[in-house]
């Protein structure tokens, strides 16, 4: 989960890292009020997780307090790439002798978290490795050790960074290696990290992201920070459809089924588990189909459940059909999924034959469930059908025979 | 041969009384010869029995009960609670761990891993549906009930590592009614960061005689297949025993929503080198067969195996 630059940099603040005397406000009167708190020159910076803020006319310079409130109020009116501002982030403008970076992200394939260090920063780190590649500096270290500083120090030093700069620089590094384990980050960033005229460093802007895994953990932190459980943060805001899924999901806590992505087809998909769905939405859109949404069932779902997720699908404005298909299972039950979507139809006053455009599901309980598909004259599928086939026959009865490939939608927020 | 596990190997259930870990023990008891499953943990459960498995408040306990070592450790615990578990098994000598589990942080996970390389063990997962070979033993829920595992897995000379557990059974049961069994089906887990990559797999089938070939199912996200690029075509340059392989890619719509979250926890698509096309181009570069459908996958293996022993 992404935080806004004001929260990024209230976590730097509560870390012991020097930051600048910020203030954060969704009113351009205030925002007014604290450049005046300030005093001098400030930068008005729009708060959308989004990148692009200064190409955009998300961030403006202001000399006056009034100047601020001019531009507070032009910014928070500004919609940047789909997003509207959080509030703005009024920030006196600092006069910086050099601009460093710092950051701390995941290795996978070393599995240990990397600090990644240049005194060149300011700019994309990733143009500095490519560029400069002597002046940036990588560092992993242990996640069972505690942190300890002269990890901090090599990796500045390996940067090429010496001298009184150096020493200071070693406790801020070390307190952001130490923020990001006992946070459960998965990137904190600081750039740039601003050196100004007496020597001392302050950070000039942060990206923090915290794992979703373990936002249960640091309910205390997100609370002060004012972050609503409901908020997920994620590319684009979920729609009504995926909220409704979302209620169907938490309705009991036997299996996974209602979690969808809105797309804007016609074929809803009821289908499962992790990868199946992955490679039955890509067989769908290979011959052509266009999906109405995503989604992924597992883990045994309730004949309730199941139902509520195919009543939604159906219920979808444009669905003329659903598929229901899914990769072998061992663990949820045929029978359920196919009772589950059968009810869904029947309490429709829709004919699951015509509505259910295949149902391929192999596997735990089979034959109890083909033998209920069949009663409902339902064509269904067993193992000896390949996902990619079962995607075919869905699409087919959707659109006619030889539907023209390649005809694939792009989602919901695009 | 097999690797990782074989009939003789022995291990222990972390959270067996709970209601997945009682039908996953069940499973592995019925499945090939059975496994031996010799005891189980729960805290606060000394004393109980689940399908006949003693049940101990430590994994000390356990050892003592069975009176001689134990291989490994099949762990189902919490998410808040795993890292401890695995500290646990690993700490008392056991050295093959699969972590069920699933949604646990990454920073635990990174411990656990890295407390596993200094003891020499081995984890699979998290996120995983564990190991099977076929006919013999399986260890964990991969296949579920025995009857439907012996339904998909068959042995023979193809070695399966996927980043789904449900696409390891529906891959093996392709390959099966093609005629292709199985020497090791292992599940590796969804998430970013996991115990053991198809890279640190490969040196184990390289190993094994019954294993003529790979298949691996993967997704977007991660850098675990330019790892498997890179050490198959290292191993190719050296001249040591390699394997062909054949790579199933699913989530290819992916590349065109950034930031969209789908699939596995791992399948977050952060950077270039984590699209689908990326790692296609990766492993097709390395040598490595992408099949676009899964009933592709037994005649491209068919064809890579010929083409390898000629």
């Amino acid at each position: 989960m992404r935080f806004f630059e004001y929260e990024a940099r209230e976590i730097v603040k509560r870390a012991g890292i020097p930051v600048t005397d910020f203030g954060f406000t969704t009113d351009a009167e205030q925002a007014g009020e604290i450049a005046r708190r300030i005093g001098g020159a400030t930068v008005i910076k729009s708060q959308v997780l989004s990148g692009g803020r200064m190409k955009a006319g998300g961030v403006k310079f202001a000399d006056t307090p009034a100047q601020a409130q001019e531009h507070a109020r032009e910014i928070l009116a500004l919609e940047i790439n789909g997003h509207m501002p959080r509030g703005v982030l009024v920030d006196p403008r600092a006069e910086v002798e050099q601009e460093y970076y710092a950051g701390v992200v995941w290795d996978g394939t070393r599995k240990q978290p990397v600090i990644i260090f240049s005194p060149v920063g300011g700019i994309d780190i990733e143009q500095v490795a490519t560029e400069q590649p002597e002046r940036v500096g990588r560092r992993h270290f242990s996640n069972i050790l505690p942190f300890s500083e002269y990890i901090a120090k090599e990796v500045i030093a390996d940067s090429g960074v010496s001298g009184p700069a150096l020493t200071r620089l070693v406790p801020i590094v070390t307190r952001l290696a130490r923020l990001f384990v006992e946070y459960d980050m998965t990137l904190a960033e600081i750039n740039p990290l601003g050196r100004l005229a007496d020597g001392s460093f302050v950070a000039l802007d942060a990206h923090m992201d915290m794992e979703n895994e373990a936002r249960g953990r640091h309910a205390r932190l997100l609370s002060e920070l004012g972050v609503g459980e409901e908020e997920t943060r994620q590319a684009r805001e979920a729609t009504p459809f995926e909220l409704a899924g979302e209620q169907i999901d938490s309705s009991d806590h036997r299996g996974v089924a209602g979690n969808v992505t809105e797309f804007d087809g016609n074929l809803g998909l009821v289908i499962g588990a992790g990868g199946g769905s992955l490679t039955l939405f890509d067989a769908v859109r290979a011959h052509g189909g266009r999906p109405a949404n995503y989604c992924e069932i597992g883990g045994n779902p309730s004949v309730a459940k199941a139902c509520g997720l195919a009543k939604l699908v159906l219920g979808k404005p444009g669905v003329d059909k659903i598929a229901v298909m899914m990769s072998i299972v061992s663990n949820t039950r045929v029978d359920i999924v196919a009772r589950g979507v059968i009810k869904a139809c029947l309490e429709l006053g829709m004919d699951p034959a015509e509505k259910i455009a295949i149902f391929r599901i192999p596997g735990a309980w089979e034959e109890e469930g083909f033998k209920i598909l069949e009663r409902y004259g339902v064509e269904y599928a067993d193992r000896s059908v390949s996902l990619n086939e079962a995607a075919r026959r869905a699409v087919e009865k959707i659109q006619g025979p030889g539907a023209p490939a390649g005809t694939a939608t792009g989602g919901a927020g695009d | 041969m097999s690797i990782l596990i074989d009939a003789d190997t022995t291990f222990i259930v972390q959270g067996i009384t709970g209601r997945e870990a009682v039908n996953l023990t069940r499973e592995c008891l019925d499945y090939g010869a059975g496994a031996k499953v010799v005891a189980g943990v729960t805290p606060g459960r000394l004393g109980r029995e689940v399908h006949g498995v003693p049940v101990f408040d430590t994994v000390a306990q356990a050892l003592a009960h069975h009176g001689s070592r134990i291989e490994g450790s099949v762990v189902t615990v919490p998410p808040a609670f795993t890292r401890d578990a695995v500290f646990e098994a690993i700490e008392n000598g056991i050295r093959l761990i699969v972590i069920v589990t699933e949604r646990i942080p990454r920073r635990d996970v990174a411990a656990m891993v890295e407390l596993a390389s200094l003891r020499g063990a081995r984890i699979i997962g998290p996120n995983c549906l564990g190991i099977i070979v076929p006919d013999v033993i399986k260890m964990g829920g991969i296949g579920g009930p025995a009857r439907n595992a012996a339904q998909a897995y068959t042995p023979g000379p193809i070695g399966v590592i996927s980043r789904s557990g449900g696409m390891t059974t529906e891959m093996s049961s392709t390959l099966s009614a093609a005629g292709l069994g199985q020497s090791t089906a292992v599940s590796i887990g969804g998430d970013a960061i996991i115990g053991s990559t198809y890279a640190e797999l490969m040196p184990l089938f390289a190993a094994d005689e019954q294993t003529e070939g790979i298949v691996i199912y993967t997704e977007p996200g991660g850098r675990m297949e330019a790892e498997l690029a890179r050490w198959t075509s290292e191993q190719s340059a050296s001249g040591a025993r390699s394997l062909p392989i054949v790579a199933f890619m699913a989530g290819r719509f992916m590349d065109e929503m950034p930031g969209m979250s789908f699939g596995h926890a791992g399948t977050i698509v952060e950077g270039r080198e984590d699209t689908a096309s990326e790692k296609i181009t990766r492993l097709a570069d390395a040598g490595i067969a992408v099949a676009e459908r899964i009933e592709d996958i037994p005649d491209m293996i068919r064809a890579k195996i010929a083409e390898h022993t000629r």
